[in-house]
């Protein structure tokens, strides 16, 4: 069925529907050439609609060890063509199969390479998914759906969980689960951590009360000034325990502290992103999800120093409290999709809770 | 300013002739290199034997050395040149090794010449088998089972205890040669002896064979400062089994998950920080098709072919940044050519899928074994680019030039299913097209396909799609909405065409009519995050917008050449990329088209556009009608870009230069014989014939030997001397197609001195910038003679001559830039053999010696320019006091079953050059530049044809006198006892007494002089005999011309110093005469 992309700003793209489903959300696009099913259960991107700019998806199927989260929270995905015959030893189901099970919106045969250029000129619009002829006054009614609030209650846990090791004394993480990918969890559970994963509503003082050695602020979606409950609560935190964020963890830490967030122009989304270590000098090349960032001349006045920027655009990747150990990166340490080269990131939480 | 404050003056080694395993790709790298150092100020010295190179012009080095690349010449220019340092990971393995040699020498040391890049030690860790294995252990990355043997009996031991199958490997190689995979013993012992022999340090690596595994490449760069990007990667659709310049390659990797790639990706990484390269980097690995396992397979530590194609497919100029590195910069220091914003620390993404598809040179070398294995055979590469894999592969196939236009071969309308399932096991050059046929049929799903080739199941099923479109092709009716879809899938129109039955010019009204037009979408490295300003772009159907913003300037195309093959090598990359400089120094617009990765011209800042596209009229009009040029140039291009002048200018296209009805009169024979009538000149009798008996009655006419040859061919091809009918019919039968279409011309075959000139004419007058002399006497073709500037032997009446018929001819022709004309003489008078109204493989040779920029002049004549107003009056130029000398390079010992003596049909891959202000030495130069190892004494063999016997005495005699033994067949022996010369007599092969082959294997023959008798039967003892001496690397002279060259040499060179170098410049500038 022959379906479109059409933007907040008129621009119409033609392809093809996958299913029925239409969808509508901000759309943003993501560079990296593997990794899309990584990309789709990857909380980070709930309600949006993700555009993938390699053109061939589905190549190597998919799988269960995959998914980064219980299942893809995206509102959309566009892309360029679906892979019918994958071949790796991993495949479960094709994309397509993967699709249809978790009732995910697609547009294909999409000239994605133009939208792209679309979304980098004229920064990040909602769109609306729908089939070629569905008429003006609904698409109208979806593009004036607001841009959601509460994602990061939708994504995070209603209950905690805990991640055992069979280690008596092994260093004791909560993490505060605003949208947690798998493998953040799995890295840390593999470098010998008792997690409790927490909901992202959880109150400091409930944290605290189970003495963890360490507290980990997750990843998640959205606009982090749209949670200041979650800022309050972590603002108790500081100070009190070593403390590590990971993306809207880290503009959550830096709010709390005082510091300011902005919007960008069309955010960070690859597995390609270099970012340089301040102190050293050397640059490290880094998954990223993200469309807001730290406001780099905000944290002026503050006990925060900035410890990693982006070689592309300057803006603030990483930084670090003056004072207690705190610390926190915009990049994805944990890849899933996307290069390995800052797990060493997870070694530095270790340290800090006194673990060598 | 380098980073590097000491450096002043820096010292690059190019990579010497194109030979099979390395070739245009370093002529792309070093000069990209040169630019990038003298962009910082440096002085750069470089040294390359190959003329046909962009990167031995004057101006892409301060100081270019065109001297043989040996330790003894390197030595001489670095004490006299004194570079503080020395940039040799561009130069490919011939480059790496002379480094090394340099280094163990203690000649850079000595002569405080520091060496740039990756260090010695780390260079030593990645190509010294034991060192690496070592390197490897110590970090935990698998490397297979694997032991260094110096002899046969420890490679059977190993054999015994682990397995087979085996792989071998011969150390310190380039191209794999010598390699090969082992099932058996029989087979270990025989590959071995051969490893042994080519290894430079006598080691062969016998490892566990991987074969069948996905074979997976990866680009890698560090800096100094220890950060580390990964380029590219790679899959090669051949599994490992195949080497992978001869494998079908697609970029980025297509069957690995995110998983499997950053597994591979952190290994790369941490093997190039552990070897400590500096620069750029090539890694291999065989990765488990039903696992994670894998095994790293190799490691390059240095710039290499799959650099050049990495570089190509992402647009990331990974040999300019390698040369930033080895001058102290750090990636984050350098910026993106790209984006000008970004920087070069970052990990390029593409948005569309590249193919590379290799060029091999089975339809010269009909007798030769095409089965692909672990030892390189192919010459060349066509890359291309699309938004899907179907259409990337298909554009790939048609620029291949090989008479196909998707993925069926004519010949398979003959074969039965029977035959087709037969040669899919076959490993060779056809396999992805009878996969194809397979899938057409029906003959096999694509699991049992995969499980004969091993081939990866994604790839099966992409060529399924194309195939089973191919099928519904033939049933439906050709609507717009199916003909959208078959250029969505990627067929060519003509492809289109000969499946539904429909003129080929119907189908593009069709597609025009419907606009159904191809998009043109942008190279930017980065998947269009952010703005670029490549002007490098591919086609697709597969799009709605197109990204091109055309210019109102003026504006013309230059068609480039395509793929490197015998006959059509790297001199017309040059061609073309100096006719688009002379356009950009006339401030018009240059657009050029091309679809070769290693060349300089698909270097996205050479042009003002680049369109990486097949060169077929379809692909070239579909850019004219988005660009709307002003004309395109189709003469710099070899006989791709004038094959195509035609059709284009059909098409209404201007062509510059030469009009096509006038190429035509110079290609077509009859019309040519008119020409010749009409300025009254002579040429060998001959007739063109459109079948067998008038090609019987033909040849009897004129009288045998005769030499047959189809029409419209460059390099030779399928050209023969024939001795009698007999020879005419197997001739007739096997090499040509014969039809009313494709006419066979039959000449009078000519013994006598073949001379060649190239020369610029603007329809008034004609300039000749020089004429060259063929050492060898026609019969050998051109591309394989040493050639002579200025000629040594011909009279001032014969040059006159020449210098006349040559004015005549362009004038007759009317032609307007460049053109070529083959002559023979033949006691004092002068017959034209050919003309060829474009440019030659001559030209970059002839215009660095004359010191005349032959392309820019004749890009300005095909302009409208005169030769007046640019200063060049009519006739011959002064010859220059000097002499040069282009010597042919083979390479035979990639080819096996090739037979290596030399005839009309061309069978070099490159040249070299060898230049100085005494004859005897140029010529020294260019034999030891072209890697012929001539003895000063010892024993040499001769073995020659009768009719060549009374003219091989006094040769013998000559040589004898010299001081060598001499040793020859029966016959040979009897006809030199005759003038009083003993020679030992050694058995021919078949008798087993005294085995001349054996006395080769032992080392007992230093040199070869052997004559072809006639036929053209490969078992003969003459072909074994030649076969030996190319496997054991001893010169094999195959035509007494060359012997007498020889011989003149070396006793010329008795009392002379045998190392003396000048930089072109001086030669050109006429300082330093000293010889």
């Amino acid at each position: 069925m022959n379906g479109k992309l059409i933007l907040e700003d008129g621009s119409v793209f033609h392809g093809k529907l996958f299913s029925e489903m239409r969808a509508s959300g901000e759309v943003v696009f993501n560079t990296g050439m593997t990794g899309y099913q990584e990309i789709l259960t990857d909380p980070s991107y709930c309600r949006q609609i993700v555009t993938l700019t390699y053109p061939l998806i589905g190549n190597y199927g998919t799988a269960r060890i995959f998914n980064q989260s219980r299942k893809s929270f995206v509102s959309g995905l566009i892309i360029g063509e679906i892979c019918e015959f994958p071949s790796n030893f991993t495949i479960e189901k094709t994309f397509a199969e993967y699709l249809t099970e978790n009732k995910i919106p697609c547009l294909y045969d999409v000239d994605t390479r133009a939208l792209t250029r679309k979304i980098r000129a004229a920064g990040t619009m909602k769109g609306v998914i729908a089939a070629e002829d569905t008429a003006q006054n609904i698409i109208d009614e979806m593009l004036a759906l607001p841009i959601p609030k509460d994602v990061v209650a939708q994504v995070s846990i209603s209950e905690p969980y805990t991640l055992e090791v069979d280690n008596a004394n092994a260093p004791f993480v909560v993490a505060m689960d605003f949208g947690v990918k798998q493998h953040i969890l799995d890295s840390l559970h593999n470098l010998g951590c008792k997690i409790t994963v927490v909901p992202a509503n959880t109150p400091a003082d409930k944290i605290l009360a189970m003495n963890p050695d360490g507290i980990f602020l997750s990843n998640g979606p959205g606009d982090p000034k749209d949670v200041p409950e979650i800022i309050s609560e972590i603002k108790k935190l500081i100070g009190t325990k070593p403390i590590f964020g990971i993306c809207l963890g880290h503009q959550l830490l830096a709010l709390a502290m005082g510091a300011d967030t902005y919007k960008l122009k069309f955010g960070h989304r690859g597995s390609n992103q270099p970012v340089k270590n301040l102190e050293t000098g050397r640059v490290y090349i880094t998954s990223q999800n993200h469309g807001y960032a730290v406001d780099e001349k905000s944290l002026e006045n503050l006990p925060l120093e900035i410890t990693y920027i982006s070689m592309n655009d300057g803006t603030v990747e990483g930084m670090r409290h003056k004072d207690f150990p705190i610390y926190s990166v915009q990049y994805h340490p944990e890849a899933s999709p996307g290069p390995r080269d800052n797990m060493y990131l997870f070694d530095e939480f270790l340290k800090m809770m006194g673990v060598n | 300013m380098p980073k590097k404050s000491n450096l002043k003056k820096v010292m690059v080694i190019g990579s010497g002739p194109i030979v099979i395993g390395q070739a245009a790709e370093f002529d792309y790298a070093g000069s990209q290199a040169c630019r990038a150092l003298k962009e910082e100020g440096l002085e750069v010295v470089l040294v390359n034997s190959n003329p046909a190179t962009i990167m031995t012009d004057v101006n892409i080095a301060d100081r270019v050395y065109i001297e043989p690349l040996t330790v003894d010449f390197l030595t001489a220019i670095i004490e006299k040149e004194r570079p503080d340092g020395l940039l040799a990971t561009l130069g490919g393995q011939a480059g790496l090794n002379l480094a090394v040699k340099l280094a163990e020498a203690g000649v850079l040391e000595k002569n405080n010449v520091e060496l740039l890049g990756t260090p010695l030690s780390a260079i030593k860790k990645a190509e010294d088998r034991e060192m690496f294995k070592e390197t490897m252990q110590a970090i935990g990355e698998p490397i297979p089972e694997s032991t260094i043997v110096e002899d046969v009996h420890a490679a059977v031991a190993f054999a015994n205890e682990i397995g087979y199958p085996l792989i071998v490997r011969p150390a310190y190689t380039l191209g794999g040669t010598g390699g090969g995979i082992a099932e058996n013993e029989e087979e270990l012992v025989e590959i071995v002896i051969r490893g042994l022999k080519y290894s430079m340090i006598g080691q062969v690596l016998i490892e566990r064979s991987v074969a069948g595994w996905k074979e997976i490449e990866f680009e890698v760069m560090r800096d100094g400062n220890d950060n580390c990007i990964t380029v590219c990667d790679m899959e090669n659709v051949d599994a490992v089994g195949v080497h992978t310049g001869d494998s079908i390659v697609v970029a980025p990797s297509q069957s690995l998950s995110d998983s499997d790639y950053q597994l591979l990706r952190s290994a790369s990484l941490k093997m190039i920080r552990a070897l400590g390269i500096e620069g750029g980097c090539n890694v291999q690995f065989a990765l488990d098709v039903n696992s994670q396992n894998y095994y790293v397979i190799e490691v390059n530590p240095r710039v290499s072919r799959s650099s050049a194609l990495a570089s190509k497919a992402t647009g990331y100029p990974i040999a300019k940044v390698s040369s930033k590195i080895a001058i102290g910069y750090t990636l984050d220091e350098i910026t993106n050519a790209v984006t000008h914003k970004t920087k070069a620390c970052f990990e390029p993404v593409v948005d569309y899928v590249v193919v590379k598809f290799p060029r091999w040179p089975f339809d010269k070398f009909v007798y030769a074994d095409k089965t692909l294995g672990t030892q390189m055979k192919a010459t060349g590469e066509v890359m291309s680019i699309d938004r899907s894999f179907e259409g990337a592969i298909l554009k790939a196939v048609r620029s291949l030039e090989i008479g196909v236009n998707r993925l069926y071969m004519e010949q398979f309308k003959d074969w039965d299913d029977a035959k087709v399932l037969r040669r899919l096991k076959l490993v060779n050059d056809e396999r992805l097209f009878v996969i194809a046929e397979v899938l057409r049929r029906g003959l096999a799903t694509v699991d049992e396909i995969f499980d004969i080739t091993k081939i990866n199941p994604w790839f099966i099923e992409k060529i399924k799609n194309i195939a089973d479109f191919e099928n519904k092709l033939k049933t439906v009716e050709l609507t717009a909405e199916v003909l959208r879809e078959a250029k969505f899938i990627g067929l060519a129109d003509k492809s289109i065409a000969e499946i539904t039955g429909k003129p080929m010019k119907e189908i593009r009204k069709m597609r025009i009519e419907n606009n159904i037009l191809p998009r043109f979408k942008m190279v930017d490295t980065c998947a269009g995050e952010f703005d670029a300003f490549t002007p490098y772009y591919y086609s697709t159907y597969r799009a709605e917008e197109d990204e091109v913003e055309v210019s109102n300037k003026r504006k013309i195309i230059v068609l480039g050449s395509g793929p490197i093959r015998i006959g059509q090598g790297v001199e017309f990359d040059y061609c073309s990329v100096h006719s688009v400089w002379a356009l950009r120094e006339m401030g018009i617009e240059a657009i050029i088209i091309n679809n070769n990765p290693e060349t300089v011209s698909t270097d996205f800042d050479i042009s003002d556009r680049l369109y990486f596209e097949p060169l077929t009229t379809e692909d070239v009009l579909n850019i004219i009608d988005k660009e709307k040029p002003e004309g395109v140039i189709v003469q710099f291009g070899g006989q791709t870009a004038i094959n195509l002048a035609a059709s284009l200018a059909e098409a209404g296209v201007k062509i510059f230069g030469t009009s096509v009805d006038d190429i035509d009169r110079a290609e077509d024979r009859e019309r040519f014989d008119e020409v010749l009538a009409e300025v009254n000149i002579p040429r060998p009798r001959g007739i063109s014939v459109t079948n067998l008996e008038a090609a019987i009655n033909g040849a009897a006419e004129i009288g045998y030997p005769v030499m047959v040859r189809p029409s419209y061919v460059l390099g030779g091809r399928a050209m023969e001397i024939v001795y009698n009918e007999e020879e005419l019919r197997d001739y007739m039968s096997r090499a040509v197609k014969v039809t009313p279409d494709h006419p066979v011309l039959v000449d009078r075959y000519m013994q006598g001195t073949e001379v060649e000139v190239d020369a610029i004419c603007d329809d008034v007058d004609v300039v000749i910038p020089g004429i060259m002399e063929h050492v060898e006497r026609a019969g050998v073709h051109s591309g394989d003679s040493i050639a002579v500037y200025p000629p040594q032997t011909l009279s001032a009446r014969v040059i006159y001559t020449i210098s006349d018929y040559t004015k005549r001819l362009a004038l007759a022709l009317h032609v307007k830039g460049l053109l070529n004309i083959q002559y023979v003489v033949v006691e004092g008078k002068v017959y034209v053999i050919e003309v060829n109204p474009r440019s030659s493989r001559t030209v970059p040779f002839l215009s660095k010696v004359t010191n005349i920029k032959m392309v820019n002049v004749a890009t300005r004549v095909a302009l409208g320019h005169s030769l007046k107003e640019m200063g060049y009056y009519s006739g011959l130029v002064e010859p220059k006091p000097y002499t040069a000398v282009k010597a042919p390079v083979f390479s035979f010992a990639k080819m096996q079953d090739v037979d290596i003596s030399l005839g009309p049909e061309m069978k070099s891959t490159g040249e070299v050059m060898g230049i100085d202000y005494h004859y005897a030495r140029a010529l020294y130069k260019a034999i030891i530049g072209a890697g012929m190892n001539i003895p000063k004494n010892g024993c040499v063999l001769f073995t020659v044809a009768d009719k060549d016997k009374d003219e091989m005495k006094q040769l013998a005699k000559a040589f004898s006198e010299l001081g060598f033994k001499l040793v020859a067949t029966e016959g040979t022996a009897k006809a030199l006892q005759s003038i009083g010369i003993d020679a030992e007599v050694v058995g021919k092969v078949h008798q087993r007494s005294v085995d001349i082959i054996q006395r080769i294997k032992d080392g007992k023959i230093h040199m070869v002089v052997n004559t072809h008798a006639p036929g053209k039967h490969i078992l003969r003892d003459g072909f074994k005999i030649r076969r030996a001496t190319v496997e054991h690397g001893i010169p094999c002279l195959t035509s007494l011309d060359t012997a007498w060259e020889v011989l003149r040499m070396l006793t010329s060179m008795r009392d002379r110093r045998l190392v003396y170098s000048l930089a072109i410049q001086d030669y050109v500038g006429g300082g330093d005469e000293l010889a």
